[in-house]
């Protein structure tokens, strides 16, 4: 199966050098990997992530709670630090339970999220499409809607919502140059140094996206206030600990 | 009868019951051919298929009209060198005994030693270490022992090895034939001259073999772990150049280990000394074939890569040990599955569960 990939997204709006190459690059996908080496120019051992943060929020809907709408619900994809996430991914696919009208939802642009109403617990399918640039293949990712707090301490509130978040790293081990190219600048991504030798033009543009009236990052999103913060010093500090436990034991 | 009271059952049902069930079984006892006892001995039922025809047991006698007498006869073996005269039991058909030699004499067969004489040694046997006398001691016992080694190692009177005089025996042997031939190309296919014994290969081969032998059980399931190693390391191997990958510097070492452990002939104690740096090794090449595994999917989440390296550390490990594993994390606090799975964080992680698997495997021994 051969599948053609056209470039031409990445190329408007940047004055680099690698534009005045014909407009569309056209790649044929075999599985030999020394075909695509060549045309799309991969970055070998260098791996680029993108930290995210998916999962939902769930209001319960007090007065206004029916027997089959009692909840209001948004599920979402964000960056780690509310960052747009737009630069990477270029769709969302939410696959709801088959009770819902038209179960499968895109998302065409960030933010990724889906807001709906209903009354039951069910799995969420997320799956995640990527940039031409980026990956061909798609990532799907799980998460099991919770409109019911742990804690069954006194009557529900229409205030305080059921939040979970589940925290990840999207990891795109061998990234290709333009891929490298466009993002390497961006917050929402960690990308490491190159080392000296390897030239790669900049992009010089801002992010399209900003410029067109819908905001990608998720910094001022009305449910921000929920958003839990994940720092890794913690579980560091941790596993720290538990190795030098451990450690000494075993020399 | 109070049972029979109690449960109800009607008491007239049994002797009925035992009235039918004598007939058949009355019937069913007249086999033909066979005699009762035997039947019974069958547990009842028919024998599938007689082993023997029985009819025919008793017809080949009959059959023959002649007179089979078994008498008390002596006789005399070709194969013995004296004149001994011995008797047994001899089957007489009509009053003529069989004739023949002994039927056992065919099977005296004995190895043609070579003997050379006195001018031949001088001229082409001749060796250092070696004097005639021990040579021709040697070729004495040989032929007396029809070249059972061992026993003519016990007999010869110096102390030399089983190696050592079947190297000279052969040797010895093949002079004499090259010499004694005409022309090379005659003796060219003889087997003593085609291939010739190698004293120091043998010598190692029987080591080697005792080694095999005398391994203890714990040696033994340190074999197959290398093996399984060698195994794994050489389809990292494929999977690395697959990707492209040139890292696995430890690859001549282990490669020369997978070709040694190849040959059973040649099992060196040198390879017990290099096992402990090969399970050293092991779990770095574990993950890189899931590295290179990782790199195929293109993308992926970073807990399902720690997953993967957490089940490639783990993979020598039985259920029970995971379960400790994850005991002793629990215990210090750790989570299974980290909550925020930072590339720090995993790297960690993975020592982490590594470092308490060695610690596990230690405290086992």
């Amino acid at each position: 199966m051969a599948q053609t990939v056209e470039n031409d997204v990445q190329l408007e709006g940047n004055a680099t050098e690698s534009n005045l190459k014909p407009q569309r690059l056209k790649i044929t996908r075999f599985s030999d990997d020394s075909d695509k080496k060549i045309l799309l120019k991969r970055l070998k051992d260098v791996e680029i992530s993108v930290p995210i943060v998916y999962g939902t929020i769930a209001f319960w809907l007090g007065r206004k709670a029916t027997e089959t709408q009692s909840h209001k619900w948004t599920v979402y994809v964000r960056g780690a630090t509310n960052e747009d996430l737009g630069v990477v991914i270029k769709r969302a696919v939410f696959q709801l339970h088959p009770s819902f009208n038209n179960p499968v939802r895109v998302v065409e642009s960030p933010p990724f999220e889906l807001s709906e109403c209903g009354w039951g617990e069910f799995e969420i399918a997320i799956s995640l499409f990527f940039h031409n640039d980026v990956c061909e293949k798609q990532l799907d990712l799980y998460h099991h809607l919770k409109l019911y707090s742990e804690d069954e301490s006194g009557p529900q509130s229409t205030k305080k919502p059921v939040v979970v978040e589940t925290y990840n790293e999207i990891v795109f081990p061998d990234p290709s140059e333009d891929f490298y190219a466009r993002v390497q600048k961006h917050p929402a991504v960690i990308v490491p140094r190159l080392p000296v030798t390897i030239n790669l033009p900049s992009v010089l543009a801002t992010n399209v996206e900003d410029l067109n009236e819908k905001r990608g990052d998720t910094k001022d999103h009305p449910l921000s206030q929920w958003f839990n913060n994940f720092s890794e010093a913690d579980e560091l500090l941790k596993l720290a600990a538990a190795r030098q436990q451990v450690g000494p034991l075993t020399s | 009868m109070d049972a029979k009271d109690i449960l109800g059952l009607p008491k007239n049902a049994l002797p009925i019951q035992e009235k039918k069930s004598k007939p058949p079984k009355e019937s069913q006892r007249k086999p033909d051919g066979i005699s009762r006892e035997v039947y019974a001995l069958t547990g009842g039922l028919a024998p599938l298929m007689p082993a023997v025809d029985v009819n025919q047991l008793k017809r080949k006698a009959q059959s023959d009209n002649e007179k089979i007498t078994w008498q008390w006869l002596p006789f005399t073996n070709s194969a013995r060198k004296d004149s001994l005269q011995l008797y047994h039991w001899v089957r007489v058909v009509n009053g003529i005994p069989p004739t023949g030699d002994y039927s056992f004499a065919k099977y005296n067969k004995s190895v043609d030693v070579l003997k050379y004489t006195d001018e031949e040694y001088e001229k082409y046997l001749t060796d250092p270490a070696w004097t005639k006398e021990e040579t021709d001691q040697l070729f004495d016992l040989c032929e007396r022992f029809d070249l059972r080694f061992i026993v003519v190692a016990d007999r010869f009177p110096s102390s030399k090895t089983v190696e050592e005089l079947k190297d000279r025996y052969y040797s010895v042997s093949r002079a004499i034939l090259i010499a004694r031939a005409l022309s090379p190309g005659d003796v060219a296919t003889h087997p003593l001259v085609k291939e010739t014994y190698n004293a120091s290969q043998e010598t190692e081969r029987k080591r080697a073999l005792n080694l095999l032998l005398s391994h203890t059980k714990q040696q033994e399931r340190k074999d197959v772990e290398v093996l399984a190693q060698a195994k794994k390391i050489s389809e990292a191997r494929k999977a690395s150049k697959a990707s492209e990958e040139s890292e696995l510097p430890v690859l001549s070492d282990i490669g020369s280990l997978g070709a040694d452990k190849a040959t059973a002939d040649t099992v060196n104690p040198s390879t017990n000394s290099q096992i402990p740096s090969s399970s050293i090794t092991a779990p770095v090449s574990e993950t890189a074939s899931v590295i290179a595994s990782l790199r195929m999917l293109r993308v992926y989440l970073r807990s399902y890569a720690l997953e993967q390296m957490v089940q490639a550390a783990s993979s020598s490990a039985g259920l029970r040990t995971i379960k400790r594993v994850e005991q002793t994390l629990q215990d210090l606090g750790v989570n299974l599955k980290p909550k925020v799975p930072t590339k720090a964080v995993c790297a960690e992680h993975l020592e982490l569960r590594k470092e308490i698997l060695t610690l596990l495997n230690l405290q086992k021994q």
